[in-house]
């Protein structure tokens, strides 16, 4: 049973109100709100058994490795992985991408080859592309979009060669909301090169969408813990065990080694390789119960709620003057994101306009300044919906709009 | 609300020095990597190559900055480039009367940047 009052009491600063009024949170895109069990579970660890884990021999280092442990299951499950040892504990999914551009692209990319990317990624599924490639001496490439922001797949055929060694690409844009049909892109490029890899950023997908390893295809998936429900400071890579297996250490020193000796070093077997020095534990942990959290309301509701929400807020939304909407028509083609312009207002000033009424929307290029500058925009506001937006705060956001144009628009 | 005043909104929407120069000294650019923002100024020093005689800006920007380019470009008018090069952020807070958070203070330095860079690399 999905209901949205139960869950927003879960949120505790839902429930808190700043200079006297409530907090209308629309910016989950870039970071959710947490509840009070992930709070707890972070807190638990500390209050409980927060020492280090696979060090001691002792019994709270054991209970902290076994949970620790546990955490890895719970995601790998989560995401359809049948093996744990796939999943390797980042940062975030900026760290994901570095990871594997830097320890894949070191190894395994050469000069003369390329990669292909998105016009539409975040900045963290680009730079660290570019660094490599500039590293490599090696292409990146794009893949355009079309229309109302789906990507210009009819030219996939002449991006993808038999040099074309990885592809990165998002599965929902964080701007757009566009839900690639990243299945059929990954079996589309397999077909050309059977050997491509695709890296798919994953990171506004995993918290709303039902995400099955197993069945996308892809190589690599990345995504953080803070926008769903989790710690900041915590994320994932997602492996292919054989992949990950071939790749050489991101960074190296403790918990990474199995044999140290002066002149040289054995690496310890994946995903330990891959986590060097102690790890976020409390964050972890936090991941984990996240995790428990969005299975216990189960992702078929996430994402139903998520498209009610979505398509009342482009419904009412629509009926402004003078806004333009980014991305597909229909919510189900979406995820929970409407990137927006009025006209004759800039979104920062939109943005600081809806602030005084608490009304949280992010203003600017959301670190997709690539996608913008192909839309021929400098900027745009964004407001993202999550598990626990209502109604009532979409109409809040399209009242806080109409405000800021009688306040800004010109009276002459 | 303070920050979008009558006074701010008058330059928004009708900005001083608005435009480009037809034969300007100084021809530059500057964006602000924050939100996506342009100005751009166009400047005609005095003879001696010491003053500002005249300085026109143009490009998209919130109000914020739009104002911050109207009235510094104001202030900045008949001033020699030493005196500019000193200015500080105390001075674009002053002209635009307002209290800032250090979000929305990039927006109203950047004009104050993009003249001074301007400056900078006309002396050079």
């Amino acid at each position: 049973m999905f209901d949205v009052q139960k869950i927003r009491q879960d949120f505790p600063i839902i429930n808190k109100k700043i200079n006297g009024k409530p907090l209308v949170y629309l910016d989950s895109t870039a970071s959710s709100l947490k509840p009070h069990q992930v709070i707890s579970a972070e807190n638990k660890y500390y209050e409980d058994y927060g020492v280090n884990i696979f060090r001691g021999v002792y019994s709270l280092s054991e209970t902290a490795t076994e949970k620790y442990e546990e955490a890895r299951k719970i995601v790998a499950g989560f995401i359809g992985s049948s093996d744990e040892r796939e999943v390797v504990f980042t940062r975030n999914a900026t760290e994901a991408v570095n990871l594997a551009a830097s320890s894949w692209g070191r190894s395994s990319l050469n000069q003369g080859e390329n990669l292909v990317s998105t016009v539409m990624e975040h900045h963290a599924n680009i730079v660290p592309w570019q660094e490599i490639c500039r590293e490599k001496k090696a292409e990146l490439r794009f893949i355009d979009i079309v229309n109302l922001g789906q990507l210009d797949l009819d030219n996939l055929a002449q991006l993808i060669d038999q040099k074309t060694r990885l592809v990165a690409l998002t599965y929902v844009s964080n701007v757009l909301g566009t839900i690639n049909p990243v299945k059929n892109i990954i079996n589309n490029i397999k077909s050309i090169n059977s050997r491509t890899l695709i890296l798919l950023d994953a990171a506004q997908a995993v918290p709303h969408l039902k995400v099955n390893v197993a069945d996308l295809g892809a190589d690599f998936i990345v995504f953080s813990g803070h926008k769903m429900l989790a710690p900041t400071g915590i994320g994932v890579l997602w492996g292919k065990y054989d992949v990950l297996q071939n790749m050489p250490p991101y960074q190296t020193g403790g918990e990474m080694i199995r044999e140290v000796y002066l002149d040289h070093t054995i690496y310890n077997e994946i995903p330990y390789k891959f986590e060097a020095g102690t790890p976020n534990i409390a964050g972890t942990l936090g991941l984990a119960e996240a995790v428990r959290y969005l299975t216990g309301l189960g992702m078929n509701n996430v994402r139903n709620h998520e498209i009610e929400i979505v398509d009342y807020a482009l419904n009412q939304l629509g009926k402004i003057k003078e806004i333009t909407i980014y991305g597909p028509i229909k919510a189900r083609d979406r995820g929970g994101v409407i990137a927006f312009n009025v006209k004759g207002i800039h979104p920062h000033d939109l943005a600081q306009i809806l602030d005084t009424d608490n009304i949280c929307i992010r203003s600017g290029h959301h670190c997709a300044m690539p996608l913008h500058q192909r839309l021929n925009i400098p900027a745009s506001c964004r407001a993202s919906f999550y598990i626990y937006n209502t109604r009532d705060e979409v109409d809040k956001l399209a009242e806080g709009i109409q405000k800021a144009q009688k306040i800004l628009t010109t009276k002459d | 609300m303070d920050l979008y005043r009558d006074f701010i909104l008058t330059h928004y929407h009708h900005p001083h020095n608005f435009g480009h120069l037809s034969d300007p000294d100084i021809d530059d650019k500057k964006g602000n990597p924050f939100c996506g923002d342009q100005i751009s100024v166009t400047i005609k020093l005095t003879s001696n190559k010491k003053k500002v005689e005249k300085i026109n800006f143009e490009g998209t920007g919130c109000a914020i900055s739009i104002a911050s380019a109207s009235l510094l470009t104001d202030y900045v008018t008949g001033k020699d480039i030493i005196s500019i090069m000193d200015l500080k952020k105390e001075k674009v807070i002053e002209l635009l009367g307002i209290t800032l958070s250090p979000t929305r203070l990039k927006c109203a330095l950047l004009p104050l940047e993009t003249i001074q860079v301007s400056l900078l690399s006309h002396l050079r």
